[in-house]
Parts: C-alpha cells; structure tokens; sequence
C-alpha cells in the first residue's frame, strides 16, 4: 500500500533496508544464538545519522525534516525489524530512554543529554520495571532519598533493555513511599556513577541480540539537577513516555511480521509438493492472503497514530494502545503461520522464522502488555462513551 | 588536501546480455549503479579528507542521467560533483574519455590527488585512471590496495600486483587507482542523501573544457569495436572410465598427439 511518504521518509526506509541487508541479515542467527548485543550495527545506524531522527534540530537531531519523528522512528524500526527483531529494538530502546527527557526535561537536561544521543555518542535506557513492578508501576520500590544536593537511590531494575550498554538511565524511583504512584520520581543517571552497578544479563526466548539486564542502585549519590520533572511526577513521565514509544513496538512488530510473511511467501512460491508449487494450494493461498492483510491493517493503525503524534495531537493513549495491541497480536499469529507454512523447515534455526516467532512473542509482553493496553483502550472509550462521544 | 575521485555509471553487470547482431551491450530495463570500485576510490579519499581536511570533489562523464552516480557519491560523503556531459562526448573509448576527465580535473584547479577504481565492471579496461595521469602528464600508481601515507610532501602506497605487493612512493599531484582492499565503503548517510537531492550538479560540455569534436567522443577514439560476442562455451570434456594406468596411458597418448598437431 502507498502511504504517500515523503522523500525523507523513504530515505529513512532505504537506507534501513541497506543496513538490514548489508550488515543485519548476515549475522542475525548468530547474534541469536550468542546472545549478543549488535555494537557495531549500532555504531552504522549512528553514522548514518538514524540515531537522531525523533530529536529536534535544537539538540542535534532532525525531527523536523519527518515532520515530528514519530512516524520517522517507525519507519525505521519497522525496517530493521523486518531483518532482526532483536537488533532493531537494541535501537529504538534508545528513543525510549530519551523520550522522557525529551518530553518532560528541563532545558538544560535537554542540551545536555539529547545531542549526545542524536549523534550515537551514546545510547539511552528506559528503567521502569522492577520484580514487584511490571504491570502495577506503582508498586516501584526503589527508593530515592533526597540528601542535600543529591539523590540517593537504592533498589534493583529488571528486564531493562539496552542495559549495560547504554550510558544514559532514566529511571523511575520512589521520593515518597506513602504516595504509592504518586510518589514516584524520574531521574536521569549515568553510566559509571558510584553505586550504579549492573547485575543478571538475561537469557530470553527472543530478541536475543538486544541486552536486557538488571540495574543495581547502592547507595547511588545522583545530582539533584538530574530530576526529571517535578517529585511525584514520575507516573506521568513514564506514562507519557510509554504512550509515545508504543507505536515503535508495534511498529517492531510490523517488522517482524512482514519479514516472517516474505520468508513463507517465497518458500509457498519454490517448495513443491504433489507435483504443484504449494503456493497453488487454496489451503496455503488463504493463509498468505490474512497474513498480508492483517499486516497492511497493522501497518495502517502505527502509521496513523504516528501521524497523528506527529501533527500535534494530545491525547493519543488510547490510539497507541491500539496499534500495539493489534501489531503485536498480529506480529505472533503471522509468524506462527508463516513457520507453519514451511512446515519442518520452518522449525528449523537453519531458517529465518522460529527466530521471528520466537521474537514476536515480546511485542505482546513488553511496553504493557496486550491485558494493559485493552484496559488502556477499553477505560478510553467507556469513557468517551460517558461523555456521548467517540471516534 | 583537494581530490577528485572519477567515477562511472555502469549497468549492473549481473544483468547485461549482448546484442550479437549490433555488438552492443542490451541495456534496456537493467539498473545503472555506481561503479563497485569506485565506491572504494570514494571512501579512500574521503577519509584522507577527514583526517586532513581538505575536499572530495566527484566527477563523471556521461549522458545526463549518470548524475545519479554523482548524487549517490555526494550521499555517501563527497563535498560537491561535476557532470562532464554533451552530445560530442557520445562513443568514447578510454583515451577520449581520459582526456574529457584529465581536462575536467585541470578545470577544477589545485587539485592534489585523483582517486578512481581499479576498473569499471562493464569495459573492464583498468586504462582510465591510466589515461588521466598520462594526459595530465602526473605520476600515477595502479591497483593501490592500501594508502600508506598521504602528506603534503607526497604519498606512499601499496600496490597490489601479481606474486606481492610493491610500495611505491610518489610526489603530488597524483593519480591513483584503487582496489577493494583499500577499506570497506561506508553506508550514505540521512544528512548525505539530503544533500544529494538538493544540490545542483554542474554541468560541463565540450567548450566549458576547451576541447575541440576531434578530441572527445567517437571522433576522439582511436579504438574501434569491431566485433562483441559471448564467446561459446568450450566443448565438455571426455569421461575416461577403466582401470586408473590403463586411462592415464589414454591421456598422456592423447596429449602427447594433441601436442604433435
């Protein structure tokens, strides 16, 4: 389907597909296997100035050239992930730990910290999770006591992507116990600060090329002008954050889907059985034919809620919501067919596929989970329904 | 530093046939790219130029839609790019063509270094970068695999030959060939591809350059293609089946009565 793009836009497109086949699909089933994180397909991305296309110019980016950097994000997710699910999340995770200082930063915390990343210098991580944390973000136990000019954190993050190799944290901690979520506190910390330590590097089903590890805060002295925002908006700050970078899960998401469909599409189009291409089959046809369609459906709804970040609008939580639910549900029905359209091979690491279904599996998980998003959508339009309205 | 690299818009080679009848290449409906070793030419000099400072202008001669190997170039990294394009230029060989270039690289003036590839992928002559130097009466260094040294002063390179490598230095201005050994070319980049869209290519015909029909294109060359054909697959060999003396005394007698023939 034409979505109209620019010319900027399919420049982004482009030159991911020429990263993807140059430097991502060569190595991917390694990296998978290794469990290792893709530094030197960063450092390309970086080069290729893709590391700053959702920061303003004002701060080394080039945001406005896509006309606001969300769709320009999914694009480029999207394409990488069509290579590498894995790979292509250890890049927009970066978009994920800047976006609260881009969007609830103060001045200085911009200047200081988003040119950095703009360039690839550095890499960003988003550190909300903790064990007793997941979907209940205001059960976040780690604590940040202020003491003079400082912070002092103390706690543990889990599952957090990119860790260990970003340089820049945003993490969300407790300034008020009693608060509950409202008592939380968003705080940028840097690699190497005293009492910053990272523990377990996990060993996933999926995205295994992408880091996810443990940060450890022991008695972590953080300047106070490290403070995002305001004590107790820390909630806010990262569900402000998680509404704009849901759309870059499901466009990850769409990705992997449309490199799953391509790979069976192609295998219906050369395996022969009974004398015919299987591809003639009505039984594989009909297969093809939904998983194309929900992908272009799927594709639609991030575009759209992308663009309508991008032009400005407010409100869009419900939206976002959306387009992750319906991707990311999409993204595993696709790719279980398509390791179902070739069958044995299909199973085989030896192929692309179980790789793609085995990281399908996350874009369900991560970023809320797909029971979140549908409280998240079905609380908006009640709603909307209350007050007579709806779109 | 100020270089130029040439570069050439060729077809892609994997998906040329010939015209037998017409001696020429078929190239309708096969996409032109960058020649694959001038992008190495390219990327060498641009990264003399970013650790020199200095300048990487691109230079091509071709009919009007070559420009798109000269916006591919400047996406990558080159500073600016000069079309060498006019009707007169149609039908060189590789001493007009040298020559066309050779006068380009005088027009731009001051410049210290020209890199090109090795060869072009579609003539395969490796005689441009050659004809270049040689027209420009400049010292020249073929099949540079690496770039040692690269100072004011002069250059020192290693050509990849036959059985070894010889270092070789030279004084500026240059004129240098480059081979895939020399680095891995870089990917373009968003600002680059920006750029290459926006600019304006300037465009240089036969006057702008001062050269007279007799020296450029078809008038020019003293080459002629007589004849371009796909040379026919040699004849299968033999299978000998049998005990292993009694097949090789077969084939010592046959090569031995080849041999007397």
């Amino acid at each position: 389907m034409n979505y109209y793009f620019s010319e900027e836009l399919n420049d982004i497109r482009e030159l991911c597909s020429e990263i993807a086949e140059k430097y991502i699909i060569p190595v991917r089933a390694q990296l998978d296997v290794e469990n290792r994180f893709p530094a030197e397909i960063i450092r390309v991305m970086a080069e290729s100035d893709l590391c700053g296309i959702y920061i303003p110019e004002a701060y080394g980016g080039s945001a406005e050239v896509f006309g606001g950097g969300s769709l320009a994000l999914c694009v480029a997710t999207e394409e990488l992930s069509k290579a590498c699910g894995g790979i292509a999340v250890s890049y927009a995770a970066n978009a994920l730990g800047a976006m609260p200082i881009l969007l609830s930063g103060s001045e200085e915390q911009k200047q200081k910290y988003l040119p950095q990343l703009a360039s690839g210098e550095k890499l960003a991580a988003f550190a909300l999770t903790e064990p007793e944390a997941g979907s209940d973000a205001g059960g976040v136990k780690t604590r940040a006591g202020r003491e003079g000019d400082f912070y002092v954190l103390n706690g543990t993050k889990q599952w957090i992507t990119n860790g260990g190799e970003a340089q820049i944290y945003t993490v969300i901690a407790q300034t008020d116990p009693s608060r509950g979520a409202r008592g939380l506190s968003a705080f940028i910390v840097e690699d190497g600060t005293p009492g910053f330590s990272y523990g377990k590097k996990e060993d996933k089903m999926g995205i295994r090329a992408s880091s996810t590890r443990e940060l450890i805060f022991e008695d972590c002295r953080v300047p106070a002008e490290n403070l995002v925002s305001r004590e107790g908006y820390g909630f806010i700050v990262a569900m402000k954050t998680l509404d704009r970078s849901r759309p870059g899960v499901a466009a990850q998401a769409v990705g992997i889907a449309q490199g799953a469909f391509e790979a069976a599409a192609k295998y219906a189009s050369e395996r022969v059985q009974f004398g015919r291409r299987i591809d003639s089959f009505q039984g594989i046809q009909f297969m093809l034919a939904d998983m194309a369609t929900q992908i272009e459906a799927a594709r639609a709804l991030v575009y759209a809620t992308a663009r309508m970040i991008d032009a400005g609008e407010r409100k869009f939580e419900k939206e976002s919501a959306m387009a992750k639910v319906f991707a990311s549900d999409t993204a595993m029905r696709v790719t279980t067919d398509a390791v179902q359209i070739m069958g044995g091979y299909g199973y085989m690491r030896e192929y692309p596929v179980e790789k793609m279904m085995r990281d399908a599996k996350i874009t369900q998980i991560y970023e809320g989970t797909n029971q979140i998003q549908r409280s998240v959508i079905a609380s908006a339009v009640i709603k909307e329904t209350a007050s007579g309205g709806g779109r | 530093m100020r270089m130029v690299v040439a570069v050439k818009q060729v077809p892609d080679t994997s998906e040329v046939r010939i015209d037998e009848e017409r001696g020429t290449l078929v190239r309708e409906g096969v996409p032109s790219i960058l020649n694959p070793f001038d992008e190495y030419a390219l990327e060498e000099a641009m990264r003399w130029r970013d650790q020199l400072g200095g300048s990487v202008t691109v230079v091509t001669m071709g009919p009007p839609q070559a420009e798109a190997v000269l916006r591919e170039a400047v996406a990558m990294g080159a500073d600016d790019a000069v079309l060498l394009s006019d009707r007169a230029f149609a039908g060189a060989d590789t001493w007009a063509t040298s020559h066309t270039l050779a006068k380009a690289v005088e027009r731009l003036g001051g410049v210290d270094v020209v890199m090109t590839g090795k060869q072009a992928i579609d003539g395969d002559t490796a005689q441009t970068g050659p004809g270049i130097a040689a027209s420009l009466d400049w010292p020249q260094i073929t099949f540079v695999g690496k770039v040692r040294e690269l100072t004011e002063d002069g250059i020192v390179a290693e050509r990849y030959v036959e059985g070894g490598c010889e270092v070789v230095r030279s004084s500026l201005p240059v004129v240098i060939t480059v081979l895939k050994d020399a680095n891995t070319p870089r990917l373009p980049s968003l600002r680059g591809k920006m750029k290459a869209r926006k600019m304006e290519v300037p465009v240089w015909g036969i006057d702008d350059l001062g050269l007279t029909p007799d020296q450029v294109g078809l008038d020019g060359s003293p080459t002629r293609v007589v004849r371009i054909m796909t040379p026919e697959n040699p004849a299968s060999g033999e299978i000998h089946r049998g005990e292993p003396e009694e097949i090789a005394r077969l084939i010592v007698d046959q090569l031995l009565g080849n041999e007397a023939d």
